[in-house]
């Protein structure tokens, strides 16, 4: 009982980081500029499958392919911001759904013809293969690191928006636009900074989830829902909500489906519904969606 | 109401001799292609699906990423009372599936319809699913994640036999588009229907001119539904078999993008997109499923960017240039 307690926090822990740094982007461009943005999951599979061609063809070692990879995406979202995006910020959101279902569609089907179906692996260096062991259990060394870097990241994040003066200017920018605009404040290039950020981010977490959530070409439609849903249940342009949704999330779809494996995606959608019904903005949303 | 107004709406409902033209096209289709007609059911219960959907989207601007709940509510319907209860009727089953569909329809629209934006498009989305994880679980009535089998109809009105090639369901399905059509487009056109367009175009000032503004779009989510419904129980009754699928978020995606291939808000956008995208698919993905997927996807993102109002948005704009 106590060890099946532990695994599934533990796991869940892991997979609920891999949510956090995927979706806290998409959360802050989200509460931005309000963009109904469903294309988020593609930048995690793209930054994936770079990964793995970086490691592969490159000869990069892991970290490097990684942090590479995480750059390279972050900087070609900036094309997809300024050509797809940005025309549409004022458009109705079914516009902004159907381009980012279009987007999705474009990108599982090139990753399809570049990389075929079946998903691929990649090559996990020795030093973080291996496992721990502590107090009788045996934990994987990826997924230890995998929980601490989320924990990491999350403070460097919320300390980075609360006491830096560009975090100052994208919490002002959220909870008021037109303010934000007339004393001085240049929204549309805050936007894109944050949206480049976002972007590396999810590479990043796409090309840290192939270890744990595997990676073929449906990866930014299976995943899409879940990354939205972080985002509503937490509450646009919040770190510290996108985080505990994240978290929530993780731990409670992992909880499900290891103990009811049939049912377990249930449970999700049921705390979805519940929480978006009695908190329609997220439970720590600035304001109502 | 002015004279002037009154001619005005009453020209707009005019019946115009174009509109004879899907319907004979759909006869023709019959005569002509005798081998197509189960694809051509197909077509045609997806087209009475996209209007559906277009009565909420198009209509009353509501953005709904669900809409295959209803699809897969009626759908189950129809299959489980054949399979289970014996009920092999096949016109009241259609019945009982718009039914059923509507009262779910009902129950969801009371609350869905309080809310909008982001949250409302992951509630639809969520309860979608919701569903589909349900009728998962529930295996022993539902057949759950391997289909559920024994569904069988009686002849139609007692006399048509189903055969082998689909000619039978294929005309029943373009009897039953047909009549839900006509209701549809009285519906659209009574008052009702204008102020569903209010609805869409400003909530606010329907609210302030004193519509009741909610319970007009639980109304019209209540009766998507059960449109929606009926398609689903037609799609049990020609397929003789439900899967989740039925239910799943890719068809509530793909209705939703045949409509807006062919033009949201014009009832006729659904017959173009749902053929042009339905007969595509058949030639094309069988070629190369990822270059079909890819043409989608860059056929959605350029009609966002460049041709609101789908294919027939196109061919107004090119009437309006040879004028």
């Amino acid at each position: 009982m106590l060890n099946a307690l532990i695994s599934i926090i533990f796991d869940g822990l892991a997979y609920a980081m891999i949510l956090f740094v995927i979706s806290v982007g998409l959360s802050v461009t989200m509460g931005l500029m309000g963009f109904v943005n469903l294309a988020h999951g593609v930048f995690a599979m793209l930054g994936g499958y770079l990964l793995v061609t970086l490691m592969q063809h490159g000869g990069l070692g892991f970290i490097p392919a990684l942090l590479l990879a995480a750059v390279l995406i972050a900087l070609f979202s900036l094309l997809f911001e300024r050509f797809l995006y940005a025309p549409l910020y004022r458009a109705s959101e079914l516009d902004q759904v159907l381009l980012s279902i279009g987007l999705v569609l474009m990108a599982t089907a090139a990753m399809t013809y570049l990389f075929g179906p079946s998903p691929v692996a990649v090559q996990v260096p020795d030093y973080l293969s291996g496992q721990w062991t502590l107090g009788g259990r045996v934990f994987p060394v990826y997924r230890v690191l995998m929980i601490a870097f989320g924990f990491v990241l999350a403070l460097v994040l919320w300390l980075a928006l609360e006491r830096t003066l560009l975090g100052a200017r994208i919490r002002a920018a959220v909870d008021n636009r037109r303010m934000a605009e007339a004393v001085g404040i240049n929204v549309d290039r805050l936007f894109q900074l944050t949206f480049a950020l976002g972007s590396g981010l999810a590479a990043l977490g796409g090309g840290l989830a192939v270890e744990i959530l595997g990676l073929s070409p449906t990866f930014a439609s299976q995943y899409l829902v879940l990354f939205l849903i972080v985002v509503a249940v937490g509450g646009m342009g919040t770190i510290k909500g996108s985080f505990l949704a994240a978290l929530l999330l993780g731990v409670i779809d992992n909880g499900g489906k290891y103990l009811w494996p049939e049912g377990g995606a249930f449970f999700i959608y049921l705390v979805t519904v519940a929480v978006l019904l009695f908190k329609p903005g997220g439970l720590f949303g600035a304001r109502a969606a | 109401m002015s004279e002037a107004l009154h001619n005005y709406l009453r020209q707009r409902q005019r019946l115009r001799p174009v509109e004879a033209l899907p319907w004979l096209l759909g006869l023709a289709v019959f005569w002509l292609f005798p081998d197509y007609l189960a694809f051509g059911a197909q077509v045609l219960i997806m087209i009475l699906f996209a209007l559906s959907l277009d009565l909420l989207l198009g209509y009353a601007g509501v953005v709904t990423l669900g809409h295959a709940a209803f699809f897969g509510a009626g759908a189950y319907a129809a299959g489980m009372a054949s399979a289970h209860l014996g009920w092999h009727e096949p016109l009241s089953a259609l019945v009982l599936a718009g039914f059923s569909a509507g009262v779910l329809g009902f129950l969801a629209g009371l609350v869905l319809m309080r809310y909008h934006g982001l949250t409302l498009l992951m509630l639809t989305l969520a309860t979608a699913i919701l569903l589909q994880e349900l009728a998962n679980v529930n295996a022993q009535i539902t057949g759950g994640f391997d289909g559920l089998l024994g569904i069988a109809f009686a002849p139609l009105l007692g006399r048509f036999e189903y055969d082998l090639w689909g000619s039978t369901h294929y005309l029943y399905a373009l009897a039953v588009l047909f009549v839900m059509f006509c209701l549809l487009r009285l519906l659209v056109y009574s008052p009702f229907g204008q102020s569903l367009l209010g609805i869409r175009e400003n909530a606010k000032r329907m609210n302030a001119i004193g519509a009741p503004v909610y319970w007009r779009l639980v109304a019209v989510y209540t009766i998507a539904a059960a449109i929606a419904g009926v398609a689903g129980g037609l799609f049990a009754q020609v397929n003789a078999f439900v899967t989740l699928d039925v239910l799943g978020f890719h068809r509530s995606g793909a209705v939703l993008i045949m409509l807006v291939l062919g033009g949201a808000g014009r009832l006729y956008g659904a017959f173009w997109g749902v053929v042009l995208y339905m007969v595509l698919e058949d030639q094309l993905a069988r070629l190369s499923p990822e270059f079909w997927e890819f043409g989608v996807g860059l056929v959605l993102v350029l009609i966002v960017l460049f041709g609101r109002g789908g294919v027939l948005g196109l061919l107004d704009r090119v009437r309006g240039v040879g004028r």
